[in-house]
């Protein structure tokens, strides 16, 4: 895999989630949390199903909103600028903060090269002249994709395989540019190589981006991430709660609450 | 004991199930056959009795002003139907998309309001439309192609947007979100993702209205009222159909006029029979398709 050299123009920010609540038709899903993302690091959330680790990811792009019923009281400084606050503008923070779904989600209609542009064509953020074939080839080439596609860019971008076409996302989120990057479970539909692929591709990335990644998988939060967040949930149906985080290494080693022990060693979730 | 008794009865009921299965089969497939049979009956009732009069001559001539003679054809009613729901369409089709958008993107009060009013629109007979075109403008300006086309669009309107929000709730949320996530508008998202997504089941859905107006007599009865003399190109008039043809010289009780009538329906089912596979070829590259 091709080592890309951190570009002056990708400038990773920190996230700071500040008692934060996101309720779903009045109902927390995830409540009173309070984190701090460091900039040019993978910050893994992890913790058992429902516990709103992916609806806490999805208030970091202000995705949460979108599903009607949501709702969210707190604050995410993106670089210390809420957000959530009146001026913000959903758009301009979503072309800062790119996400990589559970699901690849290439667009149908669209070829492999287009599915790259898209995030820029259609936010028209491409003017005329723009090198479209290079932009394209960098970002295919930061996702570890580019030799196996540079001859299929026009083939459709539902052609690929699983493992290809979840790289193809991170490209089309790469090529906008971002500076926080969240995944949400991005391997949860991969093959074993594929999802070492994408590991190698996590820590890759974060020496120019900022990578919150949800995931079930505790050996991939103990493989990829430097920060290990804990949450969960006292019963089901209740908000999830962080409860614990920290360095990774500390948090698989030597958890500080029994929760967290309990979790990893698999005695819950 | 309770376990291989009940095993041992699931075993006893498996010659019963495979019996019922085959039978079922067999009626199935009885079934399909029959519908099939039925379908192909007709196309080939209608092509034997249309193809003795079918020429050149019936696609390029007007009927003869006596319906009892024999010659001309329905070159009028192609022009007509052409016309009268090649308007319609351009009406219906931008505003019932829209309104499809709107219901399945947008939701909301107005959103349900505008679902109940389209299945009840669906159900309204299309006569009645034909009255409320005939009460509202032809009572004051008299029969024209153009009201004969606005009472062929409000009944392909419905049919337009329950067929496109079908489609709509067909392409995947995952899609919609990540296109937001890239950081598109949500306009734009629907433009430039959701509906080119959908395209092959709206186009579907748009044939099946089409073909229902290139068949509707009553509406047009009260509104274009026909024009069997001469060839009428201007909606401003009273204009034909090949439906309105059909109708006229079929129950005129002359073998001659009668001819034409099933030479005219034959016409009119390649019509719809080339617009449908043409729209299909066009709209190949949309991904979700009608579940219809």
């Amino acid at each position: 895999m091709s080592h890309v050299p951190p570009t002056p123009d990708a400038a990773a920010a920190r996230i700071d989630v500040v008692n934060l609540t996101a309720r779903y038709h009045g109902r927390p899903a995830v409540a009173d949390v309070d984190l701090a993302i460091e900039p040019r690091q993978v910050t893994a959330l992890i913790g058992p199903s429902g516990c709103g680790k992916s609806t806490l990811l999805r208030c970091m792009n202000g995705l949460h909103l979108t599903v009607p019923g949501a709702s969210v009281t707190g604050q995410v400084l993106l670089d210390d600028a809420d957000i959530y606050a009146k001026d913000s503008n959903p758009v301009e923070i979503r072309h800062r903060v790119g996400m990589v779904f559970q699901r690849p989600t290439p667009f149908p209609t669209m070829s492999v090269r287009d599915n790259v542009l898209a995030g820029l064509q259609l936010g028209r953020r491409l003017g005329r002249g723009a090198p479209h074939d290079e932009i394209a080839e960098r970002a295919l080439t930061k996702a570890g994709l580019w030799h196996e596609v540079k001859d299929r860019l026009k083939a459709p971008g539902a052609s690929l395989s699983g493992g290809q076409q979840q790289r193809l996302c991170i490209a089309r989120a790469l090529a906008v540019e971002p500076e926080v990057l969240l995944m949400d479970e991005p391997c949860a539909h991969l093959d074993p190589i594929s999802t070492l692929t994408i590991e190698d591709l996590i820590r890759e990335i974060k020496e120019t981006y900022t990578v919150v990644i949800v995931t079930h998988n505790m050996q991939q939060a103990a493989r990829v991430a430097d920060t290990t967040a804990f949450l969960t949930m006292s019963a089901v149906g209740d908000p999830g709660r962080l409860v614990e985080v920290g360095p990774t290494e500390r948090i698989f080693s030597s958890p500080r609450r029994q929760t967290t022990e309990d979790y990893i060693s698999g005695k819950i979730g | 004991m309770a376990a291989s008794t009940s095993a041992s009865a699931a075993h006893r009921g498996l010659p019963r199930r495979m019996a019922v299965n085959a039978v079922m089969t067999v009626v199935l497939g009885l079934v399909t056959v029959g519908v099939v049979a039925l379908l192909l009956w007709i196309l080939a009732y209608v092509a034997r009795q249309g193809l003795k009069y079918l020429g050149p001559m019936f696609l390029t001539q007007t009927p003869p002003g006596d319906p009892s003679q024999a010659g001309g054809g329905f070159a009028n009613g192609i022009v007509g139907s052409v016309v009268i729901v090649g308007i319609a369409t351009a009406l219906s089709v931008p505003i019932g998309i829209a309104a499809a958008v709107h219901m399945v993107e947008y939701r909301g009060r107005l959103a349900r309001a505008c679902g109940f009013l389209t299945d009840v629109l669906i159900g309204l007979p299309s006569i009645v439309t034909g009255a409320f075109v005939y009460a509202l403008w032809v009572a004051h300006f008299g029969f024209s192609g153009l009201a004969g086309a606005v009472a062929l669009g409000l009944i392909m309107l419905p049919l337009i947007i329950r067929a496109t929000a079908e489609v709509l709730r067909l392409v995947p949320v995952e899609l919609r979100e990540a296109s937001l996530a890239l950081g598109v508008s949500r306009a734009r998202t629907i433009m430039a993702i959701v509906l080119p997504t959908a395209r092959s089941g709206i186009t579907t859905g748009v044939m099946l209205a089409v073909a229902r107006a290139m068949g509707e007599t009553a509406p047009l009865l009260l509104t274009a009222l026909g024009n069997d003399l001469f060839l009428e190109a201007n909606p401003a008039r009273r204009m034909s159909t090949l439906s309105l043809q059909i109708f006229s010289n079929a129950i005129t009780g002359f073998a001659t006029a009668q001819a034409r009538a099933w030479a005219g329906t034959l016409t009119l089912i390649v019509i719809v029979l080339v617009l449908s596979v043409g729209a299909r070829l066009v709209g190949r590259r949309g991904i979700v398709r009608s579940a219809r």
